[in-house]
């Protein structure tokens, strides 16, 4: 941090020159070799816009800061409560009515405060959503109810860049991936004008630590890969998992987007590798 | 006609209503999945995604035997 205040720049600015010059900041030499310097300078450039930082959004947020993402937008509305410290990272009894996005900006200042770090304390709405997008990569669906996501669905499909979707109960739930062109949220939920509900099974089965820890970890997985273009992603296709019984198994939604081969390299993807403002 | 048999797995708040033998739940051959459900008394209504041996499909989708039937509920937590 100390050449960055030099510099007058961020500390994730360094670390990108630092990898250019094939030097490796300490923090991602475990990151080797799954991860390279190319993929390592790329996750650095990256723009993530997180919406929700509750149980999915909070593991989510810490994951990819950890493993390198340079620049998230936080987005959340709520403020902490006690019914959330049975799974929720960023919550602790200290944190009780502390907004979500101040609890999430804090750690990850103390996990690397050379991020680059916007948050919004608000709840997404089809109103406000296309400005959250800002000029991110990448949006990440971490929400809790269905209307929201497809608020963000259009949002995310509006600025033309893949949305990675989560949804938890109990210790069950699914991980998707939408690009702009697919059907989307409509293959899992049903059309949106058709909606009698709000939210899901959670109600009756509430959401559980190591359900939504597990669902967060494939969803971060996903947004790595692809942001990383690493192909055989989720596009068109659900992850489920069932930890009642271990059920892991990826299905293939129809439509008639689904015969396409799952491939993370969408031209969106590359034409939004444009910086954080 | 010969009976058939279907694996079904229901998921999250569904699971409780799961028939025992789940490995081998008897069908008519034909019968369609929403006939199916109601056969067993699971509410068509809470019948979000169906899969047939790993892909989407509906609850008009009519059953042959040896399938995978996987039923799975709104899920929206977060």
């Amino acid at each position: 941090m100390r050449l960055a205040d030099e510099a007058g720049v961020t500390g994730r600015v360094v670390e990108v020159a630092a990898l250019r010059q094939h030097v490796l900041p300490d923090r991602y030499i475990r990151n080797l070799k799954t991860l390279s310097e190319a993929d390592q300078i790329r996750l650095l450039e990256s723009a993530v816009c997180i919406v929700g930082q509750g149980g999915l959004g909070g593991l989510v947020t810490e994951t990819l800061a950890r493993i390198g993402i340079g620049r998230f937008h936080l987005v959340d509305g709520d403020r902490f409560e006690a019914h959330n410290l049975n799974r929720q990272l960023f919550s602790s009894i200290d944190h009780i009515g502390m907004p979500k996005t101040e609890a999430a900006v804090m750690r990850l200042k103390t996990i690397n405060p050379g991020l680059e770090v916007m948050a919004t304390a608000a709840y997404l709405t089809p109103d406000n959503a296309d400005a959250l997008m800002g000029s991110c990569n990448l949006v990440v669906d971490c929400l809790d109810n269905i209307r929201s996501r497809f608020a963000l669905e259009a949002a995310a499909k509006g600025a033309g860049i893949p949305m990675v979707s989560a949804a938890v109960a109990g210790i069950s739930g699914h991980v998707t991936t939408i690009f702009p062109e697919d059907e989307g949220l409509e293959t899992i939920y049903g059309p949106e004008d058709q909606l009698t509900i709000a939210r899901g099974s959670e109600t009756r089965l509430g959401c559980l630590a190591p359900g939504v820890n597990l669902i967060a970890s494939l969803e971060s997985a996903e947004v790595i890969k692809v942001l990383l273009e690493r192909g055989d992603t989720l596009q068109n296709r659900l992850l489920i998992v069932d930890l009642a019984d271990y059920t892991f198994e990826t299905l293939r939604l129809s439509g008639t987007t689904a015969a396409k081969k799952a491939s993370a390299t969408p031209q969106a993807t590359a034409k939004k590798q444009r910086h954080f403002s | 006609m010969t009976p058939a048999h279907v694996r079904l797995k229901l998921f999250a708040s569904l699971a409780p209503l799961s028939p025992e033998n789940v490995d081998r739940v008897v069908i008519s051959p034909g019968v369609s999945v929403k006939a199916l459900l109601a056969h067993l008394d699971i509410p068509v209504a809470k019948a979000h995604l169906v899969f047939i041996n790993g892909v989407k499909r509906s609850l008009d989708t009519r059953l042959n035997g040896g399938e995978r039937v996987g039923i799975f509920p709104p899920v929206a937590g977060g």
